[in-house]
């Protein structure tokens, strides 16, 4: 007999009652939409879920969802979703942010995350300027493009998610645009279902500080490639990629991490070892 | 110059006079807009020459600027409460190095709960670190501290750090008189490390110190900052001599000539307490005000000569600590002659809280009838807080208590289900 879930999940039961607060026409509600189709696809009882997030407009998913939201300090996303990974292994956990809180004041996490590889998603909306704060370059802007914070623009070379992500050890790696959120939550899928750290790079307007963003929808376009476990093929693919190749561009073999065994020991035992 | 402009234009409008050579900026609310100002007078090439940088966080912020610092560049960089927390350890590094840095903290609360409106707790954490803190009242001042800033941190070597409340001193559009650039340059002379990491004459800052020297070290900060009390009240003077008015030094007294109690606050709620006060003197209560300007160095001698007449103190801060109380009025006791039980603490503001003119009138008068409690939160729901507390009675899985809080008001609908 195969089991069969004892309620249908539908991206609804993922949804909660709090209205975003996000602008019309912002790329984080298709990722939402996205989210919660992926959950209910996975059969995910809303409850065996966490979603982990820092801060930024991006951050505030967690509580647009049903599931365990947990919403921490600017940048610090992954350091706590790890901490809850490794305390509640039978969750699926979900960190979620912006390039932002992802790169720039909590870049750290990010590169530790990818080399420790937890069985975790982390999804990142990235729209390429604080939106919170209302429109400063984060790390991966444009070098030329010019805001209060930066006079004349960063002139500073863009930082390339992807490629850092493989570099540092991160065990599936995809780019997905919210522009097609039936895309995006198969990529979330794939996402969950591969054990390890699992990289989500969402490209997603801020139609509010960067509206030329609206115009990704004519960029978007599907990966050539199939996913590759060879991360050779993979850097040479993300370092040569346009950033607009939408699919799973690396999906390796790597063991996730897991939590140490404790090995128990009696009180009588221990005493035994520190005997002289 | 007279000019109508927001609270964080003005301060920026202020260091720029001071010829700042590296500004290091993160975005963080209420502090955004001083650094965008200063960014938009760089792109006008209105500041040249200085490096204007845009870092990763807070931490590479207040790194970058001691980094500066010892190469010997006048530094600037602003923040406020989670930046402030997230930069900590450079803030100690700065003190203890001896950097004379200049940030500009737009108080905002800390969390958890998130909340980006006004208090005083971002800076009321950092006292202790070795940096010179002022407070501003009003938009006025807070330029006019930056100012002051400069001059006092380069001349003891001590980084300074200005207080100004987020958003209703940020964001508010008043009248200030900026000074010119002729003005500000007669009185802020160019900067003249005292260490400097000179190719010419190679030194090592940071130096590792053991037992042997550690406290004699900590000693000389707490020696100059002693100085710097000591030099406060004459260039405020100075700096009334040259621009024409009274700001900053260690504080000012409002009508306290013959006052029974006296109000002690730091910040723009002084607006609001002097206003309270002038309507209750219309009506012959002897009360004043105490405005601490700079809190620390604590002004021990000039704060115990400003409560000399008073039978009572109130002191109103917008700062807890927890477990505790008062913070500020908890350094007040260490000034006051009178009974320790006389100085009483009044919490208020907390998280944005509105401090209205009604509610301080009535602890005043509260403190004059002595029926004031040693500690009051001003305002305080205590209709919410039982509830809070009940429910953590009934359940030992009660939850999130800022959720349940909001729930309660009917701010969020229950989410669990
Ligand atoms: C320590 C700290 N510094 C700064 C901030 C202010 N802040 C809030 S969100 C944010 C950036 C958000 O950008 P991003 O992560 O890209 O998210 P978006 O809003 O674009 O979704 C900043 C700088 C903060 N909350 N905490
Ligand atoms: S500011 Fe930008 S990122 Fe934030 S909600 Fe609006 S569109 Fe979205």
């Amino acid at each position: 007999m195969t089991a069969v879930p004892a309620v249908a999940y539908t991206p609804q039961s993922y949804k909660s009652e709090v209205k975003p607060v996000w602008c019309p026409g912002c790329g984080d509600y298709s990722v939402l939409s996205a989210v919660t189709k992926a959950l209910a696809k996975l059969e995910l009882p809303p409850e065996q879920v966490a979603v982990v997030s820092g801060i930024g407009c991006s951050s505030r998913i967690p509580a647009y969802t049903n599931c365990y939201g947990f919403h921490g300090v600017h940048g610090r996303a992954l350091a706590a979703a790890t901490g809850l990974k490794v305390a509640r292994p039978d969750l699926t956990v979900i960190a979620a942010g912006g390039d932002g809180d992802g790169y720039s004041i909590g870049g750290n996490h990010f590169l530790h995350a990818c080399r420790r590889n937890v069985d975790m998603t982390y999804i990142v909306m990235d729209n390429r300027v604080y939106g919170m704060t209302k429109g400063q370059p984060s790390p991966t802007t444009e070098p030329d493009w010019d805001s209060k914070l930066s006079p004349h623009g960063t002139g500073l070379r863009e930082f390339h998610p992807l490629v850092i992500a493989l570099a540092s050890g991160a065990n599936f790696i995809a780019r997905a645009f919210a522009g097609d959120p039936n895309g995006c939550a198969d990529l979330i899928v794939q996402a969950i279902r591969t054990p390890g750290f699992s990289f989500v790079e969402v490209l997603s307007p801020c139609v509010t500080f960067r509206p030329e963003q609206r115009e990704w929808k004519t960029m978007a376009h599907p990966a050539a490639v199939a996913p590759t476990d060879d991360p050779a093929r993979a850097a040479r693919r993300l370092m040569t990629d346009d950033g607009f190749n939408i699919g799973i561009l690396y999906a390796g073999n790597r063991a996730p991490y897991r939590s140490a065994q404790a090995a128990r020991v009696s009180p009588a035992e221990l005493e035994k070892e520190f005997a002289l | 110059m007279l000019k109508q402009i927001e609270g964080s234009r003005a301060v920026a409008e202020a260091v720029a006079l001071c010829r700042p050579e590296v500004i290091c900026a993160y975005p963080i609310s209420p502090q955004t807009h001083i650094v965008e100002g200063l960014g938009e007078m760089v792109k006008r090439g209105a500041l040249a020459p200085c490096e204007f940088i845009n870092v990763e966080s807070e931490f590479a912020a207040m790194s970058v600027a001691i980094g500066a610092s010892a190469a010997g560049a006048r530094a600037y960089t602003a923040t406020a409460s989670q930046g402030l927390l997230f930069m900590a350890e450079a803030v100690f590094n700065a003190s203890g190095l001896g950097l004379p840095i200049v940030m500009t903290v737009a108080n905002r609360a800390i969390g958890a709960p998130i909340n980006i409106w006004n208090d005083h707790t971002d800076a009321m954490s950092q006292r202790d670190c070795g940096w010179i803190q002022l407070f501003a009242e009003t938009n006025q001042e807070a330029l006019d501290l930056h100012i002051q800033a400069f001059r006092l941190g380069e001349e003891l070597s001590l980084p300074v750090m200005v207080c100004m409340d987020g958003f209703i001193l940020t964001h508010a559009y008043e009248r200030v008189d900026m000074p010119t650039q002729a003005q500000v340059d007669a009185y802020l002379p160019p900067y003249v490390p005292r260490q400097s990491l000179d190719p010419a004459e190679p030194v090592s800052i940071g130096a590792m110190v053991g037992p042997e020297a550690f406290m004699e070290v900590r000693y000389l900060a707490h020696v100059k900052q002693m100085r710097a009390l000591e030099l406060i009240p004459g260039w405020a003077e100075e700096f009334r001599r040259a621009f024409g008015r009274d700001s900053g030094g260690l504080l000012h007294s409002y009508r306290t000539e013959d006052a029974e109690l006296v109000i002690v606050a730091l910040g723009s709620v002084l607006g609001t307490i002097k206003d309270t006060v002038d309507a209750m003197r219309e009506r012959g209560v002897r009360i004043g005000v105490l405005g601490i300007t700079c809190f620390r160095p604590w002004p021990q001698e000039a704060v115990r000569a400003a409560l000399a007449q008073a039978k009572q103190v109130l002191v109103l801060e917008k700062s807890l600590a927890v477990g505790l109380g008062g913070i500020v009025s908890n350094n007040v006791r260490t000034s006051y002659a009178g009974a320790a039980q006389a100085v009483r603490t009044v919490i208020a503001g907390l998280g944005g809280r509105p401090i209205s003119r009604a509610s301080l009138e009535r602890v005043f008068a509260q403190a004059l009838d002595g029926t004031l409690d040693p500690v009051t939160f001003l305002d305080l729901d205590r209709g919410l807080v039982e509830r809070a507390l009940a429910r953590e009675r009934e359940a030992r899985r009660s939850g999130p208590i800022a959720e349940n809080i909001l729930r309660d008001l009917g701010v969020v609908g229950a989410r669990i289900s």
